[in-house]
């Protein structure tokens, strides 16, 4: 059904940014598990009078994820007033960025395998604030829905993507790399679980015979909106859903809603949240209580400069510079601390003259870096291992001859099936060698001789 | 008990610190003129007589302590009034509205802690017109406030209260917000010097919010030397209102010249107002002060501009008063404030965004550009503050359109983010008070408050009191 079709996908990710102060107030951002209402104050609450004050880190940080996705800095920004009604936002509107975000026509560089990749553009990144959160109880047998503020100013950065996704697997592969990517640039722990990283995906489907029109712009007449879907595999079968719901209605000649749907991830299937007849009026206009942000070459240079080594710059150094497998480079690189655990006992390593083969090996066959919490253990282990000059195989079995012969009562029993004796041989073996024996050389060969 | 009360602050002080009368003493005259003749005026909301004397006694603990510098309180002594704007923490704050009619604030402004720790005493907060929509007090969902120098008339507005309490003496100073002329108009009805200072120089933080780009944190004084004074305390960076800039003005010249709009003095604007303005001005030349026409050609336009932005940003800032909290729905809200929600619903909505609102934006720039462009060759513009004197209670209360004429001449001011400075002219045959109006570059209040200085020495207008 599917190959009449082909999916048009954008997307919206919204990730929080860990500034240690929230985007218009002094309150702390960190809300996860705070008692409700304690990191509040008249700004974050919308009193009568309050007035937002800019947080510049937040800014910083945006600019940082734009440069990181290939976007230009517009020079001049502002903020904007979006209005909507919700009881979770206390002034009435949200503060966000409508005409110039900070971001816009950005790019990346979806990478599907070792010679596939696509290009996928980033249509803007720009900055707003989060909303508090509702909270449904029933409190004395009454149902109530309490207002924690905690959430409320919270920096949120939201990315929108052109429709440039044609599968599930696309739409997944680059969700992961923008979670990586923020957390490389250090700006967001962009966890899902915690909501730091929120998804939107729209979703319709073209015709085949109209997919040319794509790249002239002209995309399908109505789109689904995905919400409200809390990761990544929900999301990957979401869209899967989709493709087969909207092909069946299609097929039929029929014309697909544009709504909301969620998830129901029990049953596996989207249903309807929200029907939009029409789109909803914001009535945008410039945030007047805060001055037109400029953003000057020089702060764009700086923070060029600062950026770290992203994910995609640090898979392809690992592969050039040690030789690594592509398999290997991504157990490595798509898990920040893991990485930097690496980076460090590389340089460790090559101070002592460790192979980095040694390290990749411990690290990854053996996972010793779980073991070993710091590098330096890791690395000091491995320098014990090499130390040890041992002994050639001949000199091994040579022992274990003189060892069998020495002891034929212990042979005996070990091969009526008394195995807790081979320790105890082991044990004289190595009292001959000095220690000097390797260990998994001296089990192997034992076991061989005692055999025959 | 005291009598009467020194006309400035430097006297006042003296009599403080001569022990004339004490901080305390302060606040008892003024409380026993409030409740006798507060009763027909209807200037106040809410009195703080707790907090004014637990702050006058601070007060005369400093005084008595010897060990102090009027340096570190500027304003020791001075009583004050604050429009039910400004947030006042644990004191009621309605901004003349129902919806906030119980509402008790957690904090204070800005305005109100840099007023206090300077040593200024709060005696109460006083009526306006709800949310500061209106020109005459009458919007007041508490009742509309009486012009002390004739009861039948209005005060002026928005700050209707203020206004009444500073001409009443029922506080030494009073502050206010001037939006599109919510300090200049009523000042100008009763006899007071009113000051719209430059946006972007006074603090908005924790003043309930009527229209955002335009708001400013204005005060009333009976001289314009006091109103230096109080600037001097309010201005200046507070890390909360993010729109403020620590700028300084230019020093004024030997050669004072000034302009006279001639736009300013057309169709529409009361003959007596006419004469005692072109009176002041004679008495200025006469200082030496040079006056030239200019043309500020965008002037016009200033009404509507400003009810098209105003508006807007009204609709926005009320939006928060959305039934959740405060714990009155928005059926509470007057006519006027939903006129102007809906007003400015209407010009930012999609499909008029472009017509109305973008349109008027790019009007203001050019209503602003005019000011730049005269302030090149003068030091100040001079021209009334208001078309006419106070008008009668109810004669505009239902005619919408009448009422923002009242704002034909502060409008352009607030657009162009410029001060403004109304000082008392002089006065109509039947004893209402005119006010000019001295406009200035931006953060420029020193040159208006020089000529101002100037204007009051060679007159005394200002010294002229109702009799209530």
């Amino acid at each position: 059904m599917l190959k009449k079709y082909r999916p048009v996908i954008g997307l919206e990710v919204h990730v929080e940014l860990g500034t240690r102060t929230k985007m218009f107030c002094s309150c702390s951002a960190n809300h996860f598990l705070a008692e409700p209402n304690t990191n509040v104050c008249p700004i974050c609450m919308g009193l009568p009078g309050a007035m937002p004050y800019a947080n510049k880190k937040g800014i910083m940080a945006t600019i940082k994820a734009g440069l990181a996705f290939g976007c230009e800095i517009n020079s001049f920004s502002k903020f904007d007033r979006k209005h909507y009604y919700y009881p979770d936002l206390p002034k009435g509107y949200q503060i966000s960025q409508y005409e110039l975000p900070i971001c816009k026509n950005g790019y990346f560089d979806l990478k599907e395998s070792d010679s596939k990749s696509k290009k996928i553009r980033i249509r803007r990144i720009h900055l707003e604030e989060d909303t508090g959160k509702l909270v449904h109880r029933t409190l004395e047998g009454r149902k109530v829905s309490l207002i924690d503020y905690n959430r409320s100013g919270v920096p949120l950065l939201e990315m929108v993507t052109e429709p440039d996704f044609e599968s599930a697997n696309e739409v997944d592969l680059f969700l992961r790399e923008v979670q990586l990517a923020v957390r490389y640039l250090d700006i967001s722990g962009a966890n899902m679980e915690q909501g730091s990283m929120r998804l939107e995906a729209n979703v319709s489907l073209c015709k085949e015979e109209d997919v040319f029109d794509l790249k002239k712009g002209i995309y399908p007449d109505y789109k689904v909106e995905l919400k409200n879907i809390n990761s990544f595999r929900f999301l990957k079968k979401a869209l899967e859903f989709e493709f087969e719901r909207q092909a069946e209605i299609l097929s039929r000649n029929e014309k697909v809603v544009q709504e909301t749907r969620g998830f129901d991830e029990v049953k596996a299937v989207t249903f309807s949240q929200r029907v939009k007849e029409e789109a909803q009026d914001y009535r945008y206009f410039p945030e007047p209580d805060i001055p037109l942000l400029t953003i000057t070459v020089d702060i764009v240079e700086q923070v060029q400069k600062s950026l770290p080594e992203l994910p995609s710059q640090r898979r392809e150094r690992l592969m050039k510079d040690y030789f690594l497998s592509s398999n290997y480079t991504e157990l490595l690189v798509s898990d920040l601390k893991r990485a930097e655990y690496f980076e460090q006992a590389v340089i460790l390593a090559k101070e002592k003259d460790i192979e980095i083969n040694k390290v990749v090996g411990a690290m990854i066959n053996q996972n010793l870096d779980i073991k070993f919490s710091e590098p330096a253990g890791l690395i000091k282990y491995l320098l014990e291992i090499k130390n040890k000059a041992f002994v050639s195989a001949d000199e091994v079995v040579a022992s274990i001859d003189v060892v069998i012969h020495e002891n034929q009562q212990a042979v005996l029993d070990y091969q009526s099936g008394k195995e807790q004796i081979l320790g105890f041989l082991i044990g004289q073996v190595q009292r001959k060698l000095k220690g000097k024996g390797e260990a998994s050389l001296v089990s192997e060969k034992i076991k061989e001789k005692l055999k025959s | 008990m005291i009598e009467s009360v020194p006309d400035t602050i430097e006297k006042l002080q003296e009599g403080l610190l001569k022990k004339n009368y004490s901080c305390v003493e302060l606040v008892d005259y003024y409380l026993n003129r409030i409740k006798k003749y507060d009763s027909s005026l209807n200037s106040f909301l809410t009195i703080s007589e707790d907090s004014a004397y637990s702050q006058a006694k601070k007060m005369d603990k400093v005084l008595n302590g010897g060990s102090f510098s009027l340096s570190e309180y500027p304003l020791l002594g001075v009583v004050v009034s604050f429009k039910d704007l400004f947030l006042t923490k644990g004191i009621r704050t309605t901004a003349g509205s129902k919806v906030l009619q119980s509402y008790v604030p957690p904090y204070s402004s800005t305005v109100v802690m840099k007023l206090l720790s300077a040593g200024a005493i709060m005696i109460g907060k006083t009526n306006c017109d709800a949310w500061a929509h209106g020109a005459s007090g009458e919007n007041s969902d508490y009742g509309p406030t009486k012009n002390p120098w004739n009861k039948k008339y209005v005060p002026g507005g928005s700050s209707s209260g203020a206004a009444v309490s500073v001409s009443s003496d029922f506080s030494f100073v009073a502050l206010g917000t001037d939006t599109g002329g919510s300090v200049r108009q009523p000042a100008s009805f009763t006899n007071l010097v009113g000051l719209k200072p430059t946006y972007g120089l006074v603090s908005r933080y924790g003043v309930v919010a009527m229209a955002s780009s335009l708001d400013t944190i204005g005060h009333f004084t009976k001289t314009v030397e006091d109103s230096r004074r109080i600037l001097a305390v309010t201005g200046g960076i507070d890390n909360y209102d993010s729109t403020l800039c620590g700028e300084k003005g230019e020093k004024i010249g030997e050669k004072i010249k000034i302009g006279i709009p001639k736009e300013y003095f057309g169709e529409g604007l009361d003959l007596e107002v006419r004469e005692i303005i072109l009176k002041a001005i004679e008495i200025l030349k006469k200082k030496g002060i040079a006056f030239k026409e200019v043309s500020l050609p965008h002037t016009e336009y200033a009404v509507p501009v400003y009810y098209v932005i105003q508006p807007a940003e009204v609709s926005s800032n009320l939006s928060r008063y959305d039934g959740v909290r405060y714990g009155n729905d928005r059926d509470s809200f007057g006519s006027e404030a939903r006129r102007r929600i809906m007003l400015g619903t209407y010009v930012l909505s999609e499909g008029y965004r472009d017509a109305y609102y973008l349109k008027a934006m790019k009007v203001r720039k050019k209503i602003s550009d005019d000011f730049d462009h005269v302030f090149v060759d003068v030091d100040a513009i001079l021209c009334p503050t208001a078309p006419t004197p106070a008008f009668k209670l109810g004669e505009k209360a239902n005619d919408p359109l009448k009422m923002y004429l009242a704002d034909i001449y502060t409008a352009s001011a607030s657009l162009a983010g410029i001060p403004g400075l109304s000082i008392p002219a002089g006065f109509t045959k039947d004893k209402r008070p005119v006010g000019m109006q001295l406009l200035g570059k931006r953060f420029n209040e020193n040159k208006l408050f020089d000529i101002g200085e100037m204007f009051q020495k060679l007159t005394n207008y200002h010294l002229e009191k109702p009799v209530i």
